[in-house]
């Protein structure tokens, strides 16, 4: 847990005093392996494979925060209004989780970078519209138990507005749930943010990226540069694995049942 | 059953027009999109002729309701990359595509069951241990970096495999003979397994764990059933029909994960048609296949239904009363 902390404040750190002198092409340096100078070794236009690894890996840590946190928001929202008010809009909200949750993810994931045209800000989007589903039901049946719970009719009864319900009985319950939900979302969101760059949407091919990286290496690999798509990649699991298991403690953690353990 | 079937004629047609009305919403010009950089090279008129052609000259409202009542006639349109009704194009594709899902489908059930199954009768062992890395690494990792990997060993290290395509170079893919097809098959379809497999081990793994501190697990053992013995007469049947609904309820990461693994070794299947539609701004066939990969999702459900219906026979009990 600590070791995962340390790792990511070590990857921002680096990101901010990063040297970018090793972006700079130098084509006498191309197709080094990797060595002491260059321990990820350099690309073909001798670029330094470590700075771009760690830019890459940033750029895709705040793209998936990103895109997670706007997940979790929408399905904060859709959730608690489908399980408050029930009904009609509870079924319609209802209907539209089952239609996103029936297309498979990346597809819908094309389709809507290819709405909005590509770019950075249609990655973010295509993730963030495509990975609420999931936690919006289990925030629509929180809020739903909660709801009928004794101490919320008492509170009603005893003359609280509605407003004031959300605030003090809801919201308490449903805010680490959701924060819980949003770590948990994030390393699907980073994974499928590469994903979709590896393909070719998105993020401009000279923005720092990690499925860039890998895009590129595919058009070296018959030739037997091995380090430009293995080390990235392993840096990129290495991260998205730190995230998960932040996440699960983060849940271990905040469950009153898990916790004496 | 007919409920169900109504279900998923709902849940496609939603799709169809969601999807239709974000299309339609999008900032990218067909025309341009089609034309490229040769947009450069044609006239306002021959411009606007084009996009009467195609019918963008009427409201989006009419366009949706002339596309609908097409798609209700079967008539997805006509692809503009490849010239070819949609139709055609997809069930093209998907012929390429499903020996590669089918294969990596079955692979990965059958592995994935037998590990789950091992991990959870001995439960702490490091065997145990070793599988639950495996699956926890697995699930953090990307499709097509699995996929680089395997090229990276087998079939630029080795040599044991091809590096790209459906066929050897020069042989069209439906004269490839079955030999040639599984050697270039191969590498794709371990991609899709290997990722294909953590799921359903950790699933297995739990119910197993939840079957042998049961009491009917408790009293085969005091029968004197042996470990083996207790799964092969008791607790296969139990962790069986959860793997099989999840496997089916999977075909949607599969599909993913086939359009990654595609891409990655140039395999000339749906996936790959998807992404290249989405690039060069293929309407008609990103529709259809957005609308095609729901409805095999779709399917993949009511198929996991209708199994348990025939393999659990609670099931129909609790219909019948």
């Amino acid at each position: 847990m600590s070791g995962c902390i340390l790792l990511f404040t070590g990857l921002v750190f680096a990101a901010q005093i990063m040297d970018t002198g090793g972006l700079a092409t130098n084509l006498g340096l191309r197709h080094m392996p990797p060595s002491l100078g260059h321990l990820f070794g350099t690309d073909w236009l001798g670029r330094d494979m470590l700075t771009r690894t760690i830019l890459g890996l940033y750029e895709g840590l705040k793209l998936g925060v990103l895109a997670a946190l706007c997940s979790g928001c929408i399905s904060l929202i859709l959730g608690s209004v489908a399980g408050f008010h029930g009904g009609r809009v509870d079924q319609f909200i209802s209907g539209l989780i089952n239609v996103v949750m029936a297309t498979p993810h990346l597809v819908l994931l094309i389709l809507i970078s290819f709405v909005l045209g590509g770019g950075t800000r249609g990655v973010i989007l295509a993730v963030a519209l495509s990975h609420w589903p999931q936690l919006a039901r289990i925030i629509r049946a929180e809020v739903k138990q909660l709801k009928n719970a004794t101490y919320v009719l008492l509170s009603a009864r005893l003359g609280h507005s509605k407003l004031w319900i959300i605030r003090r009985h809801l919201l308490p319950h449903l805010v680490p749930q959701c924060m819980i939900g949003v770590m948990l979302l994030a390393p699907h969101a980073i994974l499928h943010a590469a994903g979709l760059t590896f393909l070719g949407f998105g993020v401009s091919p000279h923005a720092p990226s990690i499925g860039m990286l890998l895009a590129e290496s595919m058009r070296h690999i018959s030739t037997g540069y091995w380090w430009l798509a293995v080390i990235p990649g392993a840096s990129l699991v290495l991260m998205v694995l730190a995230f998960d298991t932040l996440g699960s403690t983060a849940r271990a953690l905040l469950n009153p049942k898990t916790r004496q353990e | 059953m007919c409920l169900c079937l109504g279900r998923i004629a709902a849940i496609i047609a939603t799709v169809a027009v969601l999807s239709f009305v974000l299309v339609s919403y999008s900032p990218i010009d067909p025309v341009d999109a089609y034309m490229g950089t040769r947009i450069l090279t044609i006239s306002p008129e021959h411009r606007e002729q084009i996009a009467r052609s195609w019918g963008l000259d009427q409201p989006a409202p009419q366009r949706l309701a002339t596309w609908a009542s097409n798609l209700a006639r079967g008539d997805f349109g006509r692809s503009i990359i490849f010239n070819e009704p949609v139709m055609d194009v997809i069930a093209k594709r998907f012929a390429a595509s499903l020996w590669l899902m089918a294969a990596a489908w079955t692979m990965s059930g059958v592995i994935g069951f037998g590990l789950g199954v091992l991990a959870g009768m001995y439960p702490g062992s490091p065997l145990d241990r070793g599988i639950r890395v495996y699956a926890l690494t697995l699930a953090s990792t990307p499709t097509f970096w699995i996929g680089l990997l395997l090229l990276v060993v087998f079939a630029v290290g080795l040599g044991w495999a091809p590096i790209c395509c459906a066929a050897p170079p020069g042989v069209p893919m439906d004269e490839a003979n079955l030999l040639q097809r599984l050697h270039h098959l191969a590498l794709p379809a371990l991609t899709l397994s290997i990722i294909g497999v953590a799921q359903i081990a950790m699933h297995t793994r739990e119910k197993m764990i939840e079957i042998r501190h049961s009491e009917y697990a408790l009293f085969a053992r005091a029968m004197g059933e042996s470990d083996w013995g207790f799964v092969r007469h008791h607790a296969l049947r139990g962790v069986a029909l959860p793997a099989i609904t999840l496997q089916f309820a999977s075909l949607g990461e599969l599909f993913g994960g086939s359009i990654l693994a595609e891409q990655v070794f140039s395999y000339p299947g749906l996936g790959q048609a998807t992404v290249e539609a989405g690039l060069r701004g293929d309407v008609p066939l990103l529709l259809g296949i957005v609308i095609f990969s729901t409805a095999f999702v779709c399917v993949g459900n009511l198929a996991a239904d209708v199994l348990y219906w025939i393999v659990d026979p609670r099931m129909r009990i609790t219909e019948a009363l």
